[in-house]
């Protein structure tokens, strides 16, 4: 019989394994679409771990909204732009030894400062969530619908905010085309549409004759 | 047995990973993009790690106000991209001087 707390550790180091590997190959491949995709698998691999930390809400907030909707919006302007791949892999190997100097000073920094904290290392204890007897979500709805309702309202405008500048900044205004004007069309009246004629049904007796006469040289 | 550490440990790496992105691949703006997107997520993983073990939920609120902003963030930055290869027929960094900055 497998030990849960050793499987779940088992899940952690696979699904950590894919996250680094998947992100190394974001920022090694040569192809932009490529690396895309690997960006798609990091995020996914990184919803699996926030799964295992018993947020649910998040990472399923993270698939939907990165994997279904910012990496796709991602894909089609990087399929979109016709990119010399070549030319702007130019400086790769220049760069290298400084990017990786820096990203290792760095990583060693901060495992400087993490491993001060593992000798009280914390395991992860009872769910809050289900100790309040309730889901991931209605812990976190809880605590968004009310403590903070104001910071949500502000999201929502700067997603709102988002939308405007994106089209408005792609909005291309060409000259010299005709364009459908909407709201001359709906103020249009009647009057101005249908001009109605008055005349008589029938045709005058001497009208008759005229043609007639009008055939004469 | 999962700890705290394993998940900052984590962070930290996808943090170091994206700024190496950042200098090697310092001439397509695509990637630049994409490795400010994993910077982002190395501070949410941070943030769920935090909020599960501290057991407060202002860190899960506060990942999902990260995401809202990162999504913002990208539509206009891609925006930004797509009106700039239009004019410039680049998205080569180094030639895109006109301000002389």
């Amino acid at each position: 019989m497998i030990d849960p707390q050793m499987f779940q550790l088992v899940c952690f180091y696979a699904f950590a394994a894919v996250t680094v590997i998947a992100a190394l190959s974001v920022i090694t491949l040569r192809n932009s679409v490529h690396a895309v995709l690997a960006l798609v698998l990091t995020f996914f691999s990184t919803a699996c771990i926030w799964m295992l930390a018993e947020a649910e809400f998040l990472a399923i907030a993270l698939i939907v909204v990165y994997v279904g909707a910012v990496m796709v919006l991602f894909l089609f302007v990087v399929m979109m732009l016709d990119i010399d791949q070549e030319k702007l892999r130019e400086g790769f190997v220049k760069y290298l030894p400084v990017g990786l100097i820096v990203a290792i000073a760095m990583l060693v920094e901060m495992l400087g400062l993490i491993g001060v904290r593992v000798m009280h290392a914390q395991t992860m204890g009872e769910n809050p969530a289900t100790a309040a007897g309730l889901s991931n979500t209605a812990w976190l709805g809880m605590a968004l619908y009310s403590q903070y309702l104001l910071p949500f309202e502000i999201a929502a405008l700067i997603l709102t905010v988002g939308v405007i500048a994106a089209v408005a900044l792609t909005l291309r205004q060409r000259t010299g085309i005709r364009h459908q004007q909407a709201s001359e069309q709906v103020a249009v009246k009647a009057s101005e549409r249908v001009r109605i004629v008055k005349m008589a049904a029938e045709r005058p007796a001497d009208s008759e004759s005229a043609p007639a006469q009008e055939s004469k040289p | 047995m999962i700890t705290l550490s394993h998940y900052i440990v984590l962070g930290a790496i996808l943090f170091c990973i994206s700024v190496a992105g950042l200098f090697i691949n310092r001439k397509n703006v695509i990637v630049l993009l994409m490795a400010i997107e994993l910077m982002l997520l190395a501070v949410n993983i941070n943030f769920v790690a935090f909020s599960r073990f501290n057991h407060d939920v202002a860190g899960q609120v506060f990942v999902f106000f990260i995401l809202t902003v990162a999504a913002a963030e990208s539509a206009i930055g891609l925006a930004i991209l797509v009106l700039l290869f239009r004019n410039r027929s680049t998205v080569n960094v180094a030639e895109i001087d006109s301000m002389k900055g």
